[in-house]
């Protein structure tokens, strides 16, 4: 009836998963039960769960980033925590645990906080920058956020019901087979990954249809800011490598679940071509993250630095020039395989390529902030320690590129320091930038400035703190991934990264209270201009928070020049007293398919995991119901009426009009 | 709502956007729904032939890992994949039937068209199932070598799509004869067909990879 799912699954024996589960349990359900005492149910229905405003998604998806962020962070202290106690003796971890941990904690990093983080900064912010309604195909998006968060939710569940993998973040075989990982760890893995992949799929897609095709008159595609660049490429780059992975994983299932003998040691088999797949998928996922980052940063280097972006074209060819690349150095992740010299020649030269386009971006934001007038906001500290950080971590990233060098590095903790130091450096330090930068235009009040100075310092120093001493100890020859060892000169740099991590838990502190304050005093950091940065782009050429439409009539973009005079023409345009012809404006009809797909597939996910056959059906014949009848819609749009566009548009611009004649600007 | 609409405008054109006279660098805005929707999902098709071109490669990786079981030669019948090419191929001409008829707005030919397409889809399954039934019983099932797992892999994968595809194509016939050839539904006919063609192409590379190259080792 239950496959094989019994109360066994559940680990009474273990404390610590089990305190962890039933804290977050009873968040959920106070949360819950605070949501529909206070009768909040109907307006999170209505206004966010079912919505498919790109704006409202994007929020979503951020937020679903940083709650995620909190438990691979978790995670993280664990093992920061577990290495240094660790030393000849057997921690406070078990290794099955310790393993699981390591796991689930790249797993979630990647997946569930990197991925949704800059697919929601990007959702928020695109259809804004090219001055329309709305992303090509709404209630896709809001399929592709929902299925996003099923895989999120499977991650979860198996903290309590059951096990998660304990093979690492990439669940290489012979390891991952069936024979060695018999239990349903590596299952909950690969089903939220092929679940939360398809909704990637469906926002690379839905973004890439976007930029190319919904774009206001007169913004040519070299009129574009550059975070519409990095977007785009980033989403080809998911269009190109996302079916690579559920094609892998799909490999990895028929193993387990119907004993073919793709990746097996026996009949046949090939461990190396799961590796050659996996990475072929996972060498571009890293520029698909970076990527939307490095549009961020342009984006704040050249507001905050009152210039426009230096070597604009320059940036969109180094943008497109890693689009390409990045396809072309897979095989610097297994460089001990044994291809031979001249494949492992022609993959390091790649891989030092590469890192040219990068460097181009890095010298455009150094001679962006040249003899500009520079303000050091928040996003743009972001920026700053950026650059340094991601140059250090560059560095040694061409470093493990030379074959003979990642002879003596591979999988050791030098690695590990090296990519978390270009993830946290350029993704993390990204997302943390674009959050406070855009965090005014999707709530119409700023965050407080000083709190998020202080995040920022305590992350960045805890950071180093945490980081550089795992490249010593790589260094010294320990490999990654390690519950105990035995050799005393690691230990000392074990616990100096343990002591970076608590200077690393006061930078989230600091972000949390950041959110919180902010939000006790919005009305005092309320901003009505709609430009709080003296931004460039036309984002800020409309209201915070945008009407539900975005413009009241499409901006239309003339000029030759960058996109500062795109948008104070635009932003004159919407603030002068001569009104525009306002006309009727469709809008897509909100819609819970997203929410009932993305709930069939958590059943379907979890009947899987379990082999629960019945509600595989069922998961299957609920989700084919589901497209018949949004199929059958017979409304897909409703209209706002031209008076009720005029009524809000008036209201927005006597408030902007209101604020910025008492901040001494008119324009 | 007609193919010129714009997304999300009401009377066909609120801006004004339409048939403005651009200068050489302009850039009209927003394209057709129409366009819009089928730019999409050719995007969506390279993602799958992406994933196929996986499992592909796959194939081509293993071919020769036999593991002392039956080679392609041993196994693979031609006449009977010639039969299903002969079968899926005469289905993307009716297929095309169809797409012309919802051209011509005729109601008839199209039903006519989809069934045949349907019926031919259909007699490709079911020879696909009989290969497939007939090399499991002859003790040459997708677990017998890694060989044999990546060539049930590839084909089944391609079987699938056609699977979804007759299902997909039964719900467009639905919803024709209840709604009638709304601009909406057009487009899902246009991103059907694009699917339906997809399936084509990939049974083109699968019949010369898999069965021709795979028989010759």
């Amino acid at each position: 009836m239950l496959g094989k799912l019994s109360w066994a699954a559940i680990p009474f024996g273990q404390p610590i998963p089990l305190l962890a589960g039933a804290v977050v349990l009873v968040a959920i359900l106070a949360v819950l039960a605070w949501v529909v005492i206070k009768g909040h149910l109907p307006y999170l229905w209505h206004e966010w769960i079912t919505s498919v405003d790109h704006k409202r998604i994007g929020v979503m998806y951020v937020l679903l980033a940083m709650v995620m962020l909190l438990r691979g962070g978790s995670d993280a202290i664990m093992m920061r925590a577990q290495q240094a106690i660790a030393f000849q003796s057997q921690g406070y971890l078990p290794p099955e645990h310790y393993n699981q941990i390591f796991s689930a904690h790249g797993t979630i990093m990647i997946f569930f906080v990197g991925m949704p983080f800059v697919i929601g900064l990007m959702n928020l912010v695109v259809p804004l920058q090219l001055g329309v309604l709305d992303v090509a195909f709404p209630t896709l998006n809001s399929v592709g956020f929902w299925l996003t968060a099923t895989g999120a939710l499977l991650v979860n569940i198996s903290l309590v019901v059951g096990e998660f993998a304990r093979t690492g973040w990439l669940a290489f075989p012979p390891l991952s087979e069936l024979v060695y990982s018999p239990g349903v760890g590596v299952d909950y893995y690969a089903w939220s990954l092929e679940i939360s992949g398809v909704g990637t799929l469906v926002a690379g897609i839905n973004l890439v249809t976007t930029v190319l095709k919904l774009r206001t008159r007169g913004m040519t595609m070299l009129r574009m800011p550059m975070f519409c660049w990095t977007t785009l490429a980033s989403n080809l780059l998911i269009i190109a490598a996302f079916p690579i992975l559920t094609a892998t994983l799909t490999m990895l299932l028929l193993d387990r679940y119907l004993g073919f003998h793709f990746f097996t040691n026996e009949a046949g088999g090939n461990v190396m071509m799961f590796m050659n797949l996996i990475w072929a998928w996972g060498h571009p996922e890293v520029y698909i993250l970076v990527l939307p980052a490095f549009g961020i940063f342009s984006e704040v280097v050249s507001t905050f630095s009152g210039k426009a972006l230096f070597g604009y074209r320059s940036m969109v060819l180094a943008t497109m020039a890693i689009c390409v690349i990045s396809f072309m150095v897979w095989l610097h992740h297994f460089f001990t395989m044994g291809a031979g010299p001249n494949v492992n020649a022609v993959f390091g030269i790649a891989s030092m390529i590469i890192a040219v386009p990068t460097g181009v971006k890095i010298y455009n934001w150094l001679f962006t902030m040249y003899g500009g007038r520079v303000r050091f906001a928040t996003p743009m500290m972001w920026a700053v320690g950026f650059m340094v950080t991601f140059i250090l971590g560059g560095l040694t990233g061409v470093l493990v590129a030379v074959p003979p060098a990642d002879f003596l590095l591979h999988n050791s903790l030098f690695l590990v320091a090296h990519f978390h130091n270009v993830i946290i450096g350029g993704v993390l330090f990204g997302a943390f930038a674009g959050y406070t930068y855009w965090f005014p235009k999707a709530f119409g009040f700023r965050l407080h400035e000083g709190l998020g100075k202080a995040a920022f310092w305590f992350t960045f120093a805890g950071f180093y703190v945490t980081f550089i001493p795992l490249y010593a100890a790589g260094m010294l020859g320990m490999t990654r991934r390690m519950q105990h060892y035995d050799v005393a000169e690691w230990r000392p740099w074990m616990i100096v990264a343990a002591i970076g991590m608590v200077v690393m838990i006061v930078g989230v502190i600091f972000q949390v209270l950041q959110l919180a304050v902010s939000i006790r005093r919005r009305a005092e950091l309320r901003d009505a201009t709609g430009d709080p940065w003296d931004g460039r782009s036309l984002e800020w050429a409309t209201s915070s928070p945008p009407p539900v439409f975005n413009f009241a009539v499409l901006p239309n973009v003339t000029g030759e020049d960058a996109y500062w005079t795109i948008k104070s023409k635009a932003k004159q345009e919407s603030l002068e007293l001569r009104e525009p012809d306002y006309r009727d404006i469709e809008m897509p009809r909100n819609s819970p398919t997203g929410f009932v797909c993305a709930f069939f597939a958590s059943v379907m996910g979890f009947a899987l995991i379990w082999h629960i056959w019945w509600m595989v059906i069922l998961g299957l014949v609920g989700a084919f119901a589901t497209f018949v009848v949004f199929a059958w819609r017979d409304h897909e749009e409703y209209v706002i009426p031209a008076h009720e566009v005029a009524r809000v548009d008036r209201a927005n611009r006597a408030e902007r009009r209101a604020a910025m004649n008492f901040a001494g600007n008119p324009t | 709502m007609t193919d010129t609409t714009l997304p999300y405008s009401a009377h066909g054109d609120p801006h004004h956007l339409r048939g403005l006279v651009d200068d050489a660098l302009g850039h009209e805005g927003p394209a057709p729904k129409r366009i819009v929707t089928g730019y999409g999902f050719w995007l969506f098709l390279l993602s799958d032939i992406v994933m196929f071109s996986c499992f592909f490669a796959s194939y081509a990786v293993l071919l020769g890992q036999t593991a002392g079981g039956p080679s392609g030669a041993q196994l693979f019948d031609l006449r009977n994949v010639a039969a299903e090419t002969a079968l899926l191929l005469l289905s993307s001409f009716t297929c095309g039937l169809a797409s012309i008829s919802v051209d011509l707005r005729n109601a008839r030919w199209y039903q006519a068209a989809m069934a045949a397409t349907c019926v031919l889809g259909l007699g490709f399954l079911a020879l696909e199932f009989r290969e497939f039934s007939d090399l499991v019983a002859r003790g040459a099932g997708p677990t017998r070598s890694a060989f044999l797992s990546a060539f049930f892999t590839l084909v089944g994968c391609h079987g699938l799509h056609v699977s979804v595809g007759i299902l997909w194509l039964l719900t467009m016939m639905a919803q024709v004869y209840a709604k009638g050839f709304r601009a909406d539904i057009r487009r899902r006919l246009l991103c059907f067909a694009l699917f339906w063609h997809a399936l084509d192409i990939i049974w083109v590379a699968i019949f010369s990879v898999v069965y021709l190259v795979g028989s010759a080792v």
